[in-house]
């Protein structure tokens, strides 16, 4: 029988199934971080039980890290304790951590693929949403909440309904300045928050087979947004190679088994899908969102849209909320929205190719006076790369700040946060009422979109800059 | 994990859809180590102004809705983070059953481990429900009967016999698991010999 993507990973790790439908799924990699799993140890504990395969798990600090000097330790107290409690259930439960001040400490979702702990056709859990990440290399990967990352540290399982088939294709090919973070925002756009709710997507098509394996994370890593339960990106060529001589990668013999198993990781040709869309390329514009949920995007070039116009009421009541809290007015234009704060950095886009595209338009210019700026790699080693190509002096010398990796204001949980009113082109995924600190107001751009609003001062054209 | 069988209670209603898990639990509460103790931080920005006052018009600032253990609220509820602090958060205010015309994945799922119970009801049903929340008065759940009762009238909904067992029974899950451990070691020694490189 054809199958999926998907129907393939699922049917290859399934344990146990009950009448009903309900699953045991094997997990083959669990990513753990210091918010979402004291809880899960604690748990342990209390029922004296122990991490089934501690080598199938990695742990690294990141949600809470400070981004400046870190010589002297984390100030904020509680931060602290929950950096120290990881490290703490690391060493009782013989689990590999990559602490504060390793070089291969950074996002989860970033040192992952980096390290080659991700792997293609795996089961990839973790206790943060964005998770969803790994599956631009054909891995299963979804967020779990904390009791379920109990679960899975003592049994190594995970209890799971299987979700339907639903692919996004995109096809053509991507006009100048458009990236793979417009893309996805397009698909959120056109699909909504909740049109991926109860669905697995795999992103297909031209555009998707052209981009880069770390474009391709991007697309995978806001699948959430869409509210499905994961992305899935087939592995390719690009994939394989990427996988080459990474330090956790399969040796040797293992090696030449894991890619005979890879190229076999794709939906079959006559395979269905419960619900299919249809993106065209050549549609996609340079995006911005105007209110706060990632589904609210306009194209540079339009306005901020008027509420009045929606049919439907409670549509109505969000749109209205949003601007107010966005401070906002309906119809004015996207480019006349003057911005204070500029982030570039997350699991979405804090990769190398991120600050490279970004280097490249910010070469030799300024950002403008009354405007901050950040970057914060997705990791130490991407950092260190950065370093090698004389990337951090190209942000430097424009204004920007050059940060240590980790979380950092795309949540807010550490200092990096917007004060009230505070308005901010950031690079991250969610630009939820608070998100980035109390009353800030966050605008999702791909990195290209944040170099020029920061040159500008302004929400602006990427392609307008040269 | 308590057992969930009937829940009477006022039902608060909050009309908005997309109620996002930063919106239910603010990202500076996350920093416990403990899973209780987040009740007074829930819906933090919409109840508490900047100075951590009590903001008046909020519905759950006010009695009875501060009693509620229901939640009416819009589609998506739930939606962002994995933060099972969303759920801790609303079982320590008291909230244990949450009434949406639909629900983000996740969060769903966190909800059945905390024994509170997701119901999905259409937004019609919502709104007849709404009115008991303005007239304070009260509705009930039986989760055994599939139903929730109010006036004389009554509603039925869906869900699955395996998470509805649950939380009848206040089942932890990885004690039912670790009793089909002969399972996964099958399963592991097979993975050994088709993907030695896992």
């Amino acid at each position: 029988m054809s199958k999926t993507l998907y129907d393939k990973i699922w049917d290859d790790h399934l344990v146990h199934e009950d009448n009903d439908g309900t699953a045991l799924l094997y997990v083959d990699r669990h990513l753990v971080h210091e918010v979402t799993s004291p809880q899960a140890f604690e748990g342990l504990r209390i029922q004296g039980r122990q991490v089934r395969k501690p080598k199938l798990t990695l742990a690294v600090p990141d949600h809470n890290v400070p981004t400046t000097d870190r010589s002297k330790g984390i100030s904020d107290k509680q931060s602290k304790i929950q950096v120290d409690t990881l490290r703490n259930n690391c060493k009782e439960f013989g689990i590999n951590l990559f602490d504060v001040n390793d070089k291969r400490q950074g996002i989860v979702h970033i040192i992952g693929p980096e390290q080659g702990f991700t792997q293609p056709g795996t089961v990839i859990v973790c206790g943060d949403s964005h998770t969803a990440t790994h599956g631009a290399f054909g891995s299963l990967a979804f967020g779990i909440g904390t009791s379920e990352v109990e679960h899975v540290l003592a049994t190594q399982t995970l209890i799971q309904k299987k979700s339907k088939n639903f692919r996004v294709n995109v096809n053509g090919s991507l006009p100048a300045g458009v990236t793979s973070k417009d893309v996805i925002l397009k698909i959120i756009g056109t699909i909504g928050t909740a049109g991926g709710t109860g669905y697995v997507i795999e992103f297909a098509g031209e555009v998707i087979r052209n981009l880069s394996v770390e474009q391709r994370m991007t697309i995978c890593n806001m699948t959430i947004e869409a509210g499905a339960r994961a992305g899935l990106i087939a592995p390719d060529d690009k994939t394989i190679e990427y996988f080459k001589d990474r330090p956790m990668s399969p040796k040797g013999e293992n090696w030449t088994k894991a890619v005979a198993h890879w190229k076999k990781l794709f939906s079959d040709s006559d395979a269905k899908f419960d619900k299919e869309v249809n993106i065209d390329a050549k549609n996609i514009e340079p995006l911005v969102t105007w209110g706060t949920s990632p589904q609210d995007v306009s194209p540079i070039t339009g306005e901020v849209p008027d509420p009045e116009k929606e049919k439907d009421k409670d549509r109505r009541t969000a749109m209205y909320r949003s601007l107010e809290y966005m401070g906002l007015k309906p119809k004015m234009k996207i480019s006349d929205i003057k911005v204070d704060k500029i982030f570039i950095g997350s699991c979405t886009n804090g990769r190398i190719e991120d600050l490279r595209l970004a280097a490249k338009l910010l070469k030799g210019k300024k950002i403008a006076s009354d405007v901050s700026a950040m970057v914060v790699p997705g990791s130490g080693l991407v950092k260190k790369q950065a370093e090698e190509e004389g990337i951090d002096k190209v942000f430097k010398n424009a204004g920007f700040e050059w940060r240590e990796p980790g979380c950092s204001m795309c949540l807010g949980m550490n200092e990096d946060q917007l004060s009230s009113k505070e308005r901010c082109a950031s690079t991250s995924n969610r630009n939820f009422e608070g998100r980035q600190g109390r009353g800030g107001r966050t605008h999702l751009v791909s990195p290209g979109m944040a170099v020029a609003a920061a040159i500008k001062g302004y929400l602006a054209d990427v392609r307008e800059i040269n | 994990m308590e057992k969930f069988v009937k829940l009477k209670s006022i039902p608060a209603h909050i009309p908005l859809m997309n109620i996002d898990t930063d919106m239910i639990i603010p990202k500076q509460f996350l920093k416990t180590i403990k899973r209780t103790g987040l009740g007074k931080s829930l819906f933090y920005e919409m109840r508490y102004d900047e100075s951590g006052k009590l903001i008046d018009k909020f519905i759950l600032n006010n009695d009875p809705y501060s009693k509620s253990k229901i939640l009416l609220a819009g589609k998506n509820f739930g939606c962002g983070s994995s933060r099972e602090h969303a759920p801790w958060a609303l079982l320590d205010f008291g909230i244990r059953c949450v009434i949406s015309p639909s629900f983000a994945d996740i969060f769903y799922n966190n909800c059945f481990n905390n024994g509170i119970l997701p119901i999905i009801i259409d937004e019609k049903s919502i709104q007849e429900l709404s009115e008991y929340s303005e007239r304070k008065e009260e509705i009930e759940v039986d989760l055994n009967e599939q139903v929730i009762l109010y006036g004389n009238k009554k509603l039925t909904f869906d869900i699955e016999p395996a998470k509805k067992k649950r939380l009848l029974e206040g089942l932890d899950n990885i004690g039912l698991s670790l009793k089909k451990i002969p399972n996964i070691e099958k399963f592991e020694n097979s993975m050994n010999k088709t993907k030695p490189w896992i």
